[in-house]
Formats: C-alpha cells, structure tokens, sequence
C-alpha cells in the first residue's frame, strides 16, 4: 500500500456568501445604479453570487464619500487612525479562517497558500501601517508630511485581498481616504473587508468599494475629484492610466507585470533551488506578476536541474482548492485560462519542447498542469510575453555576463532570482539585475517592511516598507 | 588696424564629442536686446537619436562607478566651472540680461550646487535606502540605483544655474542624460559642455542639444530606450507637457511634471531632484549557517 | 529480515573508487557536492509538515511506523531486568491487541544484547551501539573490539558513531576508514554481517552541508543505514536534517544503484510527528523507503504514542496512557 492523501477539503459552511452584493460606499452597502455580473467559483464554475455594477455615477458617489471623509480622517490624529488600522488588522487575524477559504472560493488559489501565506500578510500589512500613521514626521518624508486626499485604487484578481492590503494599509496610514474596486472575477474578500471596516467601526467613508469592471476602473482613475491613483494589473492597463493623468496633478503608482528571471548558477544549493524554481512558477498557478517565468540555468548543469525538477513536478498535486494537500489550484478564469492555452501553443509551434507531470484534472472548472517548456530562445514569445500561468520557460547561459544580458533582455523589470553559493557573485549579480526585487537563494518571499515594485515597463512607486508611504504623502521623496 | 578676433563655434555635446548638428541646421541667437551673438547648432531628432545611443552606451560604465568617484568627478566639474566664471558671467549675463553682479551672482549659486550635488553622491542610498526588518530569516534591504537614461528638457529662463540644477541631481546618482538647452538662451549650455569635457566626465555621460524643446521633447518623451524624463524645459505649456507626459508612457518613463512656471533655483532643492530618477532595489537573502 | 547493501563491488559504486583513494580527493569530493541552504530546507520540511492524510492510509502508517521503531534504552542505569522487558515490548508492543506488528528491533548497548537476544530470538533484531558510542572517542582498537564483542554476543545491527572531532577537523579519510574498518569487524565467522548503520551525531556537525557530507562520505564507505543522532545531544533527529540526508541516499542510489536506509533518532515522541517523517520518506526519497528495511524511527517514547493513537483509530475515542504498558 503506498500513501494516500486524504481529500482535506477546508469546511466552506464558515463563509456565508449572500446571493447579491451592492456597493461599499459612505459605510453603507448600498444598490448600485448600474448592471451587474457574477462572480464564480473557478474551481466549479458555480456561479457564487451576483455583484453590482458600478457605474460613473456611482463611482462619483464614492469619491464625493471619500471626499467627505478625508477631512475629518486626515485631521484626526496619527495616533487615533493608527488604532483603527490595528483593530482592522486584529479582525481579520479572527476571521483569517473566513477570508482564507472565501479567497480559496472566489479565486481559485489553493487554501495552504490563502491560509498560509495571503490572509497573514494581509494582517501583517495592516499591523505594519498602523504602527506608521503616528510616527510619519520621522519617516524621513519631511518634518509635517501631508496626506495626498482620495486615493482611486484599482487592484488585480491574483490576490485579491493582499492587494486591497497593500493599498489600503499605507493610504489610511497617512490619512487618505480611499475608492477601491477590486477585480471583475474576485470581488468577495473585498467586500468582507468592508463588513471588517463596519466591524471595526471605521469611520464612514474613508473606505469605499465599488465593484466591476474595466469601464469602473476607467471611472475610478480618472475622477477629477481623484488626487492619487494606484494599480496593479497589467502593463497595458498601466500605460493607459498613465497617459489618463497626464496632465493632472494626480501622483500615481503601478505596479504592473513582469517576466522575471531565475537564475541557477552550477553551485547552487541545489535542492533548494529545485524548490524556489517550483514555488517560483507554480505558486498560486503563476499568477504572480513577480513570477520566475524563465528559468535560466547554466548550461553545466542544465540536463540535471531539469530532471530534478521533472521529479519534483510529479510531486506537485493539482486539484481542489480547498483540499489542504492542493499544491496547485484553479486558473481564475476562462478567459485566463485561454490566454495561458495560446500562449502554450504558441510555445509548441515555435519549437520549444513542452513537459508536464501527468495529473488528472477535475472535469468542471479552469485547469492547466504544471508545465515546462525547454529549448527556449530568446526569440520565443513564451519567453518574452507574460503567461500568467503554471508555464516556466528554460533558457541556458553559459557565464554570469550572459545570464544578466538575457535576465535583463526584457521590457520588463519587477524581480529576479538568483541561485548560487558564492557570495560575491551573489552580490554582483542582484547590482546587474535590472529589477525592483531580487531574490537571493529564495524566490517569492513578500513582507511588510520590504519595498515591492518595478523598473521599466514593470511600473513606478515602490509598495511596502518605509518607501511604500512616500506614494501617499505630498511631496515626499522616497 | 584693429585684430580680428576669432569666433567659437558653437556646437552640440554628444558622446564626448562636439558634433554640428546631423541635419546641418543651425539657428541665431540674439542676446537679451535682440542683437546677434552667435549661430548654435540646431540640433534635430537624429541627434536626439545618437544622443541617446551615446548616452545608452555610458549609462553601464557610469552607474558602476563608486559613489564616492562620482562625487569626486561632480566636484571637478565645479573647480573647472569655477575657473571658467568670468566666462560664465559673461554668457549668463548676455542671455538673460541681467547686470554684471546678478550674472555673478547665478554663476556662484551654480558653482555650488555641483557641489552641494557632489557631496550627495555617497550619501543618498543612506539616507533614502533601508535595511528591512522582515518577519523571517532574511537579509534584506532596499537602495536607490540609476533609472538609466534621462531625458532633460532644460529650463527656458535660468540659461545655467537652472541648467546645472537639472543635470547635477540627474548624473549624481549614476543616470547618464540627454540634455535639450533653453531655446533662447543656449551659449551658457555650449560653455558647461565645454567644462563637462575638460573635467573628468566621461563622454556620453550628459549630452547636450542646442535646440528647441518643443520639437525635440516629442522624440526624447517617445523614445523607447530613454527610461526618464524631466520636462522642466515645458514649464507653463501645459498642453506640451500633457502632451509629452502622454509620449512617455509608451514605456512607462519616469516623468518629472512640468511646473505650472519657473521655478526659484536659487532655492533649496531638496531631494526630489534625485529620488525622481532612481529605482529602489530590494534584495532578499537568507540568514543560515 | 533487513536487505544489505551487496557485498559484491557494484558497478556504480566503483565509479567512485578514486574519489576515496585519498584525503585530497575525498575532500574535493565532499567539498564539491551542492551546498544546503539552511532556511529553504526547514522551509521545505515544514511545508510537508503541514500534509494531511487518509485515514485507511493514517491507519497503515502507524502499523508502518511501529514495524519502523527501533526502541531504545541506552541508559547507564540498564539493567538486564530493564531490557528483557523492553524486549517484550518489542515483541508484543500491545498486549491487549495481537494485530499489533512487532517493533524492527530493539538497541542497547553491547554488553546486553544477550539478554535481549534470549527473548527475542530471531523475531526482532537486536542492535547494538558501539564504537565507543556517544561520543566516539577511543582509540580504533577499542572501538573494533565494541564491535566485536557486540556481534559476537549475536547483534544483528550494529549502531556505530562517527569521530566528530575528525570529521570537524577535516580528516574525512580517517573518518572513512574507521567505517570500512567497522564494517569489517561486523563480519561474522559464517561471512554474514551485522547491519551497520553508521551515527553521524548531526547536532554536533551542526550544518546542512556537513549532514550531506557525512552522508556521502558513509555511504561511500559501505554503511547500510546513515542515523542522525545518540540521543544524548541537542538538537537530535529533527525534520529538515532527515530531508537533507533523504536526498543524500535518493542522489546516492540515482549515481550508484545502491539503496542505503536512514534513520532518525531522538526527539519524535508522537504519532503526529512520525507521520510527518513518513510524508517526508514518500516524498522526497520515495516508496521504496516507506519499509523498515529502509527507514528507522530510534526512539522510546514515541511508541506508546503510536499505539495510543492505533486504539484511537480502532475505538474511536482518545486513549490514555494508563492503558499502555511503561517499560
């Protein structure tokens, strides 16, 4: 008899998803005056619940709340906004449960990384903040920084509610009230978190979410009444918020896609690198903007790390989100899941050799195997082009020169991997590497304290850390 | 009978070299009663062109130099621009035509901003960089590097100290940049490249077009090899600066946004000069044994 | 009974004769294998930790687990009273329950195998430590005789430790002899051998990369079984130091063909965590260690957890310890 792993399916009876959901604006859920859409499970394609449609006009509602809002929010003092943001960070430790396997539900990630790693950081992000929105003046900002006003923030579906975090967090912090719509496909931890902010007794209208597509964002960013903007999603999206506030006065963040690098020199430790390569590409599907899509390794060692890491592909167990042995769940949607299959296909015609682990998928829902291509090019759109799925792209290189030429060979700039023992190559290697994160001997490892963002088309600010309030202050420099 | 005196040529800054324009151009410029003073080259998109592959070229050697050697090398330029004031002076006053001690006066406060920048080449990444206590065991920490190739459209009015003010925050923290002259007012750029030459800055590192910013900005805000830009040369046409903020985000420059009118370089600048055009980079590595 | 390492010279194996045919080579060797990064394997040994299995396969692991223990007592107050009920215990770890599998075997020290062997005839093996075990430090003559005598008193495994202090020092040749030679000196009159499972004591090596080091260097050297602890240092076995020689003997059989056990000792005194090690052996190294002849618990206490939670399995209600017999 060989191992069995149980099916452990988290118990779904702890969410209570309700039919309909209206919009979170002036701290109230309110009906929207647009149309409305469904959210669906991705792992089922089960239609979860109906969610309203912001229109112009209800974005306009939500900013003239928030408007409302900062003025009593941004006079009040750090001290006081700071408890706030430690009672939001304290309520969602208690229903970390909740949001873990709702997230699970709605986006299709397995729940040992929703309960594991999004929901704690998510805590950790809002404990981080709160402890700032007091101490601002010894930021380094200026001695007296000021709030900017209404943020309009639009974020992505991969982490749904890390990336309302990562917004939120900083922007009360510094005493700017905010509109956030989060994505089309996964809008129901934000909307808990509204209830959180109810719970917490949040003052109305410092936070306000409005729910529905790209025509809602549009609206969000480009409100005149808007002083900060701040995205994450795509890098076209990103160009076309940026050429939106040209002009304005409006300061603006992104944080946008990316194709990064992971490095594997010869000396690595090996094992290890195995791992990050894995957790690199395979963590939540690789929908992750930081991705280590191209696996460049040398070539001396090329045959070996491939077949150490075919092995442990075979290990990786795709399935059930909510299954706590799920190493790999659900793709978001259909229409990701398209993108990642043309993509796929693109790389086969193109030449690459295309490997996955043989895995039984679930006949319902959006699925896509682990998946490698090797005998990748520079020249291949698999290589260049970001999948935003479960695909890595192998690359060789022969000498650390032409591991950064191909690493930066890239539009691209948000992050980067590199594996190997010595030291001083370590060293060289992250001041080469033009990316807003590298990661050294580890691939994926998000924090607070730690600044998060991009060179190049990868987008502009820096979230998290001390650099992550400058893009809520007037006129601080990072 | 009275010598013949012998007249400068007045030619673009590119690579190290002193070009004429590609296109042959060249405009007249008047002093501040209209009279003739010189012919400066005109410099076209071609040039923005090769100035931006020379620029590319030393932007690697450049951002690898030690900070302290960059600082050293900022210094330099300020004894070199010292040494040449009266020359300064002389061109100051011509262009924006102000007395002989206000000239003074400008050439001074230029002379030491390159070395209140000088100075901030070691210690920036101290000030604005971080050592990040994470919740793990790992290193981590965050600096500032160059953005890369910055393109700097020069004030219109302040023909030398607003033209130092933006080129020294822009080379101080290892960015190489593209530099479009005052329109009107251009000889004292033609002098400072002249300094640049002479004073340790290797070739590429800041090139300077003689021309006009309005024509140029369009083809350095759309390049895709140039990551920044600072559109101070804009200031009060908003349209232009809207326009050229649009350009730029075809690959997501960083923009330094025109005022709404010049500003007061005689004031403190602050860091924001510097932070707009650098990137902090955060490392991770783990803590074992 | 346990499978050996052939005795013949293995094709795979003598691929490595030159790397042990000096000290310079043998280091460059050691030296040369990949470094272990310590923060991303415990983060891998945790990551497995948090797996959940079946209960028909939970079930079968604690039988597993129980045919893995090797119980131990290695006091210096043991005595043969304290030993023959230890061994009765091996034999029927479960009085009240006869579906209950025997231990793999039971380990003390040499002088009292005998006692051990009486009771337990051929039914479990009997290990012994030796060569001056825990901490190894004797001369070479004393440590072979230990193993004499251990083998002579009829053990069927021998426990030897390493010479940390040589092995720190950076004499790896020395540290390799002393194996070949242990091993030798586990040969019976009849040409069969003692079952040698070399200790490397892995909280006196302290690091990762001197773990796969170790293990390289012994299993080069002949051992049937690489073992992380005595017991009688801090930290003993833990997860991610068995991760790390798990795929020390997964690489090891990939180059040479050659499948060496492991064992963990120390410190895993619940079910739960016995589990652990289990998802850890079928994940990294693979089925074909999920057997006692390739996998070994060194432990006391951890029994009396795996039985409590097999009658947890079988009644469905908690046990306690008062229904489990203490020896």
């Amino acid at each position: 008899m060989a191992f069995e792993y149980a099916p452990a399916p988290e118990s779904r009876s702890i969410v209570d998803i309700k039919p309909s959901y209206g919009l979170f604006i002036d701290g109230e859920f309110v009906d929207g005056r647009g149309s409305s859409f469904k959210t669906i499970n991705p792992a089922t394609e089960e239609t979860l619940a109906e969610i309203a449609e912001a229109s112009e006009a209800d974005v306009d509602l939500a900013v003239r709340a928030a408007r409302r809002a900062f003025r009593g929010w941004s006079r009040m003092s750090g001290k006081e906004r700071a408890k706030y943001l430690f009672r939001i960070a304290r309520i969602i430790q208690e229903r970390g449960r909740e949001l873990a396997v709702l997230e699970s539900i709605d986006n299709g990630k397995p729940i040992k990384e929703s309960r594991d790693v999004d929901v704690p950081v998510v805590a950790a992000h809002f404990f981080y903040y709160a402890g700032w929105a007091d101490k601002l003046s010894y930021a380094g900002l200026g001695p007296d920084p000021q709030p900017l006003g209404v943020a309009g923030q639009v974020i992505p579906w991969n982490f749904p509610l890390l990336m309302l975090a990562w917004k939120v967090a900083p922007a009360l912090a510094c005493g700017n009230t905010v509109v956030l719509k989060p994505a089309e496909t996964t809008p129901l931890t934000a909307l808990l978190f509204a209830e959180i902010c109810q719970q917490a007794d949040l003052p109305p209208g410092v936070v306000n979410i409005v729910t529905g597509a790209g025509t809602t964002g549009q609206a969000v960013v480009s409100h005149p009444d808007v002083d900060k903007v701040a995205f994450t999603g795509s890098t076209d999206v990103g160009k076309a918020i940026a050429r939106a506030v040209a002009g304005s006065d409006k300061k603006v963040t992104l944080e946008l896609g990316g194709k990064a690098a992971n490095i594997v020199f010869d000396d690595a430790p090996m094992d290890q690198a195995i791992e990050g390569i894995v957790g690199g590409i395979f963590f939540n599907q690789g929908h992750v903007c930081c991705a280590g899509s191209r696996l460049l390794v040398q070539e001396s060692v090329a045959d070996e790390v491939l077949a150490r890491l075919k092995r442990r592909m075979g290990t990786l167990r795709v399935g059930d989100p909510l299954d706590k042995n799920t190493d790999v769940g659900a793709i978001n949607s259909a229409e990701q899941l398209a993108r990642i299959r043309e993509l796929s296909d693109i790389g086969e015609s193109e030449g690459a050799e295309r490997w996955a682990p043989e895995c039984a998928l679930p006949s319902s829902g959006f699925w896509f195997p682990p998946t490698v291509f090797t005998g990748v090019t520079q020249a291949h759109r698999i290589a260049r082009e970001e999948v935003f799925g479960p695909v890595l792209s192998v690359l060789t290189f022969r000498t650390p020169a032409e591991a950064v030429e191909k690493a930066n060979n890239t539009p691209y700039g948000l992050s980067a991997g590199v594996w190997t023992e010595k030291g001083s190559r370590i060293l060289h290697m992250a001041s080469q590497l033009r990316a807003g994160v590298v990661w050294a001997n580890t691939f994926n490892k998000f924090d607070p304290a730690s600044p998060f963002g991009g060179y190049k088309e990868s987008g502009y600010g820096r979230e998290g850390g001390r650099q992550g309030l400058a893009a809520y202050l007037k006129g601080a420099d990072l | 009978m009275a010598r013949i005196d012998v007249r400068k040529t007045y030619k673009l800054y590119i690579g190290g070299a002193f070009p004429r324009s590609e296109s042959g151009y060249s405009y007249e410029v008047t002093d501040s009663k209209g009279k003739f003073v010189a012919n400066a080259s005109l410099a076209s998109r071609k040039d923005v062109r090769d100035a931006v592959v020379a620029a590319r070229k030393a932007a690697p050697g450049w951002a690898g130099r030690t900070a302290y050697n960059r600082g050293q090398v900022l210094y330099r330029i300020a004894e070199v621009m010292e040494d040449r004031r009266p020359q300064f002076e002389e061109a100051v006053r011509q262009s924006e035509g102000v007395s002989a001690a206000a000239a003074r006066g400008q050439v001074d406060a230029a002379v030491d901003r390159l070395v209140w920048y000088a100075g901030w080449a070691d210690k920036l990444a101290q000030v604005i960089g971080n050592a990040n206590p994470v919740a793990g065991p790992f290193f981590n920490h965050t600096a500032p590097e160059a953005t890369g190739v910055v393109g700097v459209l020069a004030p219109q009015s302040s023909s030398l100290l607003g033209l130092v003010s933006v080129v020294a925050p822009v080379i101080v923290t290892g960015n190489v940049a593209v530099v479009v002259s005052s329109y009107a007012r251009p000889l004292p750029a033609v002098t400072f490249s002249e300094v640049l030459a002479t004073s340790d800055v290797p070739g590429g590192v800041v090139n300077i077009l003689t021309g006009d910013a309005t024509a140029l900005g369009p083809w350095l805000a759309a390049h895709m090899d140039v990551n920044a830009i600072d559109l101070a040369g804009v200031a009060g046409s908003p349209e232009l600066a809207t326009s050229l903020e649009v350009a730029a985000a075809d690959n997501l420059k960083r923009v330094r946004r025109a005022p709404d009118a010049e500003p007061d370089w005689t004031a403190e600048p602050g860091l924001a000069a510097m932070t707009a055009f650098v990137e902090q980079k955060t490392v991770w590595h783990p803590i074992g044994i | 009974m346990p499978t050996t390492a052939p005795t013949d010279p293995v094709p795979g194996l003598a691929a490595y004769s030159e790397v042990t045919a000096s000290e310079a080579s043998l280091r460059r060797f050691l030296h040369g294998l990949p470094g272990v990064d310590q923060v991303g394997a415990e983060a891998r040994a945790a990551g497995l930790g948090t797996r959940s299995i079946k209960t028909t396969a939970k079930a079968w692991a604690l039988d597993l687990a129980i045919r893995m223990v090797d119980l131990t007592t290695l006091e210096g107050q043991d005595t043969p009273g304290k030993v023959r009920a230890l061994a009765n215990k091996a034999l029927r770890p479960d009085p009240a329950d006869p579906s209950c599998p025997s231990v793999a075997a039971v380990c003390v020290y040499g002088d009292l195998v005998g006692e051990v062997k009486e009771i337990v005839g051929d039914r479990v093996n009997v290990a012994a430590v030796a060569t001056a075990f825990p901490s190894g430090r004797a001369s070479m003559d004393i440590k072979l005789a230990d193993t004499r005598d251990a083998v002579a008193n009829g053990a069927d495994e021998i426990d030897m430790v390493i010479d940390r202090g040589a092995f720190l020092a950076g004499h790896y040749l020395q540290v390799f002899e002393e194996i070949v030679a242990t091993r030798e000196a586990c040969v019976r009159p009849d040409g069969t051998h003692a079952h040698l499972k070399v200790i490397f004591e892995t909280g006196e090596l302290q690091t990762y990369d001197n773990v796969r080091r170790a293990s390289w260097l012994a299993m080069l050297a002949g051992t049937d079984f690489i073992k992380t602890s005595t017991g009688k240092v801090q930290p003993a076995a833990t997860l991610p130091v068995t991760l790390v020689m798990l795929e020390a003997v997964r690489d090891f059989r990939e180059a040479t063909s050659v499948q060496i056990g492991v064992k963990p000792a120390g410190g895993i005194r619940t079910a739960k965590d016995a589990i652990k090690y289990l998802v850890m052996v079928n994940e990294i190294a693979g089925d074909d260690w999920l057997d006692p002849d390739w996998f070994r618990f060194g432990a006391s206490t951890l029994l009396n957890d795996l039985l409590m939670q097999r009658t947890k399995m079988t009644t469905g209600r908690y046990s306690g310890p008062d229904y489990f017999t203490l020896d």
